[in-house]
């Protein structure tokens, strides 16, 4: 596509934060500025916002009706809780009362909330600010009439921000998620690399006409509106192999080998036993990567030790003798825990994170080790290490699973002692990886990415420099070789893996072991097809 | 009172549902001398923003008082669980 020749079309650049291709009309969740309805009386106004209350209940109900985990359950309990209460309610009323129009009312009652918390200094209470505004706007929409947000599949929808219950509420059939704020890392990204979405952040999206005609290049970070003749024909051409790709995708349910008869294996990442649904375990070469995250996040409690086991227990279930690999909690950075990780961090991508913040809260990391050694009797189960920046935190960690096993022993529990292996993501680590006592390596590109080039992933301005580099396929090459070396293994577990645009380069440096999002274990097994070996 | 996890949604919900459940008026506080909030709204409750091992403490005035106060100290030191 060439720039000088559709000047009509306008171009804007975002960040890739879920690969694909879209095109369709372009839809804006606004920030609500539903039409304010005028009412003749106070007493219409009173009406339209208990009826809009009530709406909004019977939605929350149907809901958590469908949504059938824990989690999600309590939060919609929480909001409907919300509803109820007078405390809300009344004030609004009041105002109708003396004038207000119902919106203005109900967004005059809710709005101080939604900033107290915006401005609480633990960052689970900062976190409920979004079920404020989800709550606002839910009944911002009844008031407007707009029954729910039922967006038609095969748009693309330009928003702020996305709460991951709308994410998970909407049929992305053929579409794409445009937002401003969110980065890669948001959990609406993982969701949507895992579903295959399509998605860029960092757009000004208040520029953005409604209905409007848009490409979505999401591999390239890269929003069209008026996309000209010449560009849709390019995007069928895409799409036309996208979905080719897709189909020998999906039928590319055997072992992955180069064009040279070379195996190489293709695991995938999970955040949950969710994720595993519909998922046929003997189309993938196991899970390589497992993040334990999700099960600290967004609850009060932190997870016992019972429950950790359970949930492993099922993966390796799952998973029926391949490989599992769990990697401990990597809390901090850009995944803060309440009651776990620190607070207030100059710099938390450089703070007390991974395995430094598990060195610190042994109660924590001593009762996620007890219950990996309780899993490992279940299956093939390996341990893995995230930020380990020095042999001695890996010598640590073995000793404590050591003395894990032994207390579960003496306790007459069945246990065994896993492989105990280590993320690479820290560059001193990739630096002098053959110092360090690990039984396998698993690279994380992200991290290492944004620590080789020290550019964070979530600065627009910096997209060039957080591509992966020579300096980062170089590092790739050393811990592989040195595995390959010594007979151990290394994957690639981060979202380099999953771009088939860079498999090529990858097995260039050797590496034979991808680790992706199950949405790119097709296209993932479809580049590796297509490698006909190394230039060199 | 003490208890282990802050008043975050979960709990706040059933704190609050337990305590719509009697027809006392029942206040909370985070010290023995106010100021007191109404344990019948969740938005005041979490608006206490307490965290966790913090102390709460409980009034009640009505015909039901002592069951309400008893049903509530019971789960605040029950850390909130239910009784699955």
């Amino acid at each position: 596509m060439d720039d000088r020749m559709h000047r009509a079309a306008h171009r804007i650049q975002g960040r890739s934060a879920a690969p694909g291709i879209a095109l369709g009309p372009l839809v804006r969740l606004a920030p609500v500025e539903h039409g304010v309805r005028q009412y003749r009386s106070a007493a219409e106004g009173r009406q339209a916002l208990l009826d809009a209350l009530a709406a909004s209940q019977e939605d929350l109900s149907a809901l958590a009706h469908q949504a059938g985990d824990d989690e999600a359950e309590a939060i919609l309990a929480f909001q409907i809780a919300l509803l109820e209460d007078d405390s809300l309610i009344a004030p609004a009323l009041a105002r109708i009362d003396v004038g207000d129009g119902a919106n203005q009312a109900w967004s005059a009652a809710i709005d101080p909330e939604i900033a107290s918390y915006d401005a609480a200094e633990d960052p689970y209470f900062r976190a409920r600010a979004s079920d404020f505004r989800d709550l606002r706007d839910r009944v911002l929409r009844h008031l407007a009439g707009e029954t729910d947000q039922i967006v038609p599949p095969g748009v693309i929808l330009a928003a702020d921000d996305m709460p991951p219950s709308t994410f998970l509420a909407t049929d992305w059939q053929d579409g794409g998620l445009v937002l401003r704020r969110g980065s890669p890392s948001s959990h609406v990204a993982i969701l949507a690399r895992s579903r295959g979405v399509p998605m860029i952040v960092g757009v000004d999206v208040d520029h953005l006409e409604d209905g409007a005609d848009a490409l979505l290049d999401a591999d390239a970070g890269l929003l069209i509106v008026d996309p000209d003749a010449n560009m849709r024909a390019s995007f069928d051409q895409r799409r036309a192999e996208q979905s080719k790709a897709r189909q020998a995708a999906a039928s590319f349910s055997g072992p992955a080998l180069t064009t040279t008869g070379e195996l190489v294996r293709v695991m995938i990442n999970v955040t949950g036993l969710a994720e595993l649904e519909g998922l046929d375990p003997a189309h993938v070469d196991g899970i390589g990567l497992m993040r334990t995250e999700f099960l600290f996040q967004g609850r009060e409690k932190l997870p016992t030790e019972e429950e950790q086991y359970q949930i492993y227990k099922r993966m390796l279930e799952w998973a029926a003798g391949r490989p599992v690999t769990i990697r401990t909690l990597d809390a901090g950075g850009d995944k803060p825990i309440a009651g776990l990780t620190q607070p207030g961090e100059m710099n938390p991508f450089l703070g007390v994170r991974g395995v430094r913040l598990s060195l610190r809260r042994l109660d924590v990391f001593r009762e996620q080790l007890r219950a990996l050694a309780r899993a490992a009797v279940a299956g093939n189960l390996k341990v893995m290490i995230p930020m380990v920046t020095v042999p001695e935190e890996l010598d640590r960690c073995r000793t404590l699973l050591e003395q894990a096993l032994e207390e579960l022993r003496r306790e007459g529990l069945e246990a065994q002692l896993p492989p105990l292996g280590m993320m690479v993501e820290v560059p001193a680590a990739a630096l002098t990886i053959e110092d360090f006592n690990a039984d396998f390596f698993s690279i994380g590109s992200n991290d290492l990415i944004q620590y080789v080039a020290a550019t964070s992933r979530d600065e627009p301005q910096l997209a060039d420099l957080a591509r992966p580099s020579r300096a980062v396929f170089n590092l790739v090459r050393h811990v592989v070789n040195y595995a390959d070396s010594c007979g151990r293994e290394a994957s690639l577990c981060g979202d380099l893996a999953g771009d088939p645009a860079q498999v090529a380069t990858l097995l260039d440096q050797g590496l034979r072991i991808f680790s992706v999002t199950p949405g790119a274990v097709g296209p993932v097994k479809a580049a590796i097809a297509r490698y006909s070996g190394s230039a060199a | 009172m003490r208890h282990e996890v802050g008043l975050h949604a979960r709990p706040s919900v059933k704190l609050t549902k337990l305590a719509k459940g009697f027809q006392s008026r029942i206040d909370l506080g985070l010290s023995p001398d106010g100021p007191w909030i109404d344990a019948k709204s969740i938005v005041k409750v979490m608006a206490t923003k307490a965290p966790k091992d913090s102390t709460i403490y409980f009034r009640a005035e009505g015909a039901d008082a002592k069951a309400a106060l008893e049903a509530l100290v019971t789960l605040v030191d029950g850390d909130f669980q239910d009784g699955r």
